[in-house]
């Protein structure tokens, strides 16, 4: 066997994570001055109620569904556990932690991405391979203010709203499993709900949303605006950004779980 | 005065513009010919800084157009997309009046529609296509409803990618003679592609011809008939036969 064939599949990882890395820093660079000119006039403000709209309000059947089924399903999962060595009394308290802090935002932002993330990137995408984006330019319209910063800005503001929501419905779906199944008594449901959760737990929730927001808004727009050619090339566009934006939101919620924990 | 030096693209191995040199004198409408796929609508969007050429140079009035500031260059040019480019996602009507509802030519919103109607009917539009959506519209009207957009804020230099394909004739006499109207009456700077002869003679005071990456032949309309380039000849008399080859 010579070399070469030896250092081949090498090489091959290598091109892979050098391209990787390479479509990070780009990602990276997108992001950066999305934001920067997020303080440089002109703003766009019909746009970014629009974005608000689209992804805070239309997106309320979708994660609140989510939430109302998790948190029942997690308040069961609860019980069969801590049924184990009787301490079923822990089932109101532990299904609000873990919906307030883990999947509340998570699947809330799971939901968004798969939601958002997708109808941004193949808007875009579309856009982009109609020549609307350059006919935005020649009409002295920045696309990254225009098009960029409103969504950025709404899904950044607005996931967290969602997620605030999820958490109180998920929370609502355990105690309707708690109350009609597991024969716990409603007052005293809501009440260790209550008195358990600190506020640094639904704190940490609604920071983890924002973030998401951030992300999906993030990898809609930049996948759409790197949109190749024709209806197949959106169609990548939306899937790599929907597949992106979902990874994106594992790893950081991840990195910012532990933040939180060393905190 | 547009002047392009030397201006050189490819898109990956494919050279599409090798050394394009030409000169684009104000006031007067410079029709570009040229078979399809030559890259006449690439050297447009160079123009505009919506492709980065590889090499060469283009100013604008003795300016590298790449300097200086962006916003207020843009705002000095309109341009009519060769697929209309109209904005799905708002009604006809602002896309047309898109340029003066924000920005630097902003005006009250009433005011802009009543100039963006003004300016469908100038293309043969109906005031009730105002409120429709681009999607609702048929290929020629789009075409027409971005025409009116280029032209909606009186801009000094406009561009015009295939005005005419897609219309009827007598829609394309109209769009004919809107053309020549701007450049005649509003002493506005037009750069048209085309592909119909009629439309060349209707809209040109001078043409410029476009092979292989460079500019074949260039000169006021007057002498396209008398030329005896052989390439001229056969692309206005739409021949078969001759130096350009039909497999590209
Ligand atoms: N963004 C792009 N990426 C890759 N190739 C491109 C791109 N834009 C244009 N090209 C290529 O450049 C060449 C010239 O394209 P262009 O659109 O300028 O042609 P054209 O002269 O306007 O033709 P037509 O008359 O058919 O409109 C084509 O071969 C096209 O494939
Ligand atoms: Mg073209």
């Amino acid at each position: 066997m010579n070399s070469a064939s030896l250092t081949a599949p090498l090489a091959s990882l290598g091109r892979a994570t050098l391209g990787l890395m390479a479509a990070a820093g780009r990602l990276a660079m997108f992001a950066g001055s999305a934001i920067s000119h997020l303080f440089r006039p002109p703003f766009y403000i019909a746009e970014f109620w629009r974005a608000c709209l689209n992804i805070g309000w239309l997106s309320l059947p979708v994660v609140g569904l989510t939430a109302l089924f998790t948190g029942a399903a997690l308040a069961l999962q609860i019980y069969a556990g801590s049924a184990r060595f009787s301490a079923e009394q822990v089932v109101p308290s532990i299904t609000a932690i873990g919906m307030v802090r883990e999947l509340g935002p998570v699947l809330g932002g799971l939901m968004v991405a798969a939601r958002v993330t997708s109808s941004i990137a193949a808007e875009i995408g579309t856009m982009k391979v109609t020549e609307q984006i350059d006919a935005l330019t020649t009409l002295s319209t920045d696309p990254m203010k225009y098009l960029t910063v409103p969504r950025m800005l709404a899904a950044t503001l607005c996931v967290p709203v969602l997620v605030g929501i999820g958490d109180i419905i998920g929370i609502m779906g355990g105690w309707m499993l708690g109350t009609s199944r597991l024969g716990f008594n409603s007052t005293t449901y809501l009440k260790v709900t209550w008195d358990f959760l600190q506020f640094w737990d639904v704190g940490s929730g609604l920071v983890k949303g924002a973030a998401f927001g951030f992300i999906v808004a993030i990898m809609g727009c930049y996948y759409g605006m790197n949109s190749q050619r024709g209806a197949q090339g959106v169609g990548r566009a939306t899937k790599s950004a929907v597949v992106a934006a979902s990874v994106a939101i594992l790893t950081v919620n991840y990195l910012l779980t532990e933040a939180f924990f060393s905190a | 005065m547009i002047e392009i030096c030397a201006l050189t693209k490819s898109f990956g191995p494919k050279q599409v513009l090798r050394g394009v040199d030409l000169v684009v004198p104000s006031g007067k409408s410079t029709v570009i010919i040229g078979g399809s796929g030559t890259g006449k609508s690439v050297l447009l969007k160079c123009i505009l800084g919506l492709v980065h050429p590889d090499g060469g140079k283009i100013t604008l009035d003795g300016q590298d157009v790449t300097k200086g500031e962006r916003e207020a260059f843009l705002t000095r040019f309109g341009m009519l997309f060769q697929g209309g480019a109209l904005f799905d996602s708002l009604p006809v009507w602002q896309n047309v009046a898109f340029r003066l509802l924000r920005g630097s030519l902003a005006r009250p919103k009433d005011e802009a529609r009543e100039i963006a109607i003004e300016k469908l009917r100038r293309v043969g539009l109906g005031a009730d296509v105002a409120d429709l959506f681009p999607a609702e519209l048929s290929g020629g009207m789009q075409k027409r409803v971005g025409l009116a957009r280029a032209i909606a804020a009186d801009p000094e230099i406009i561009f015009f990618d295939e005005p005419t394909t897609g219309l009827d004739p007598i829609m394309a006499g109209v769009i004919n003679e809107l053309i020549r109207e701007i450049v005649t009456e509003m002493g506005a700077t037009a750069i048209t592609i085309t592909h119909d002869m009629t439309s060349v003679r209707a809209i040109a005071d001078r043409v410029a011809m476009i092979h292989a990456g460079k500019i074949r032949w260039e000169g006021p309309i007057a002498e396209l008939d008398t030329t005896p380039d052989p390439y001229i000849q056969q692309f206005i008399h739409g021949r078969a036969e001759g130096p350009i080859e039909t497999l590209r």
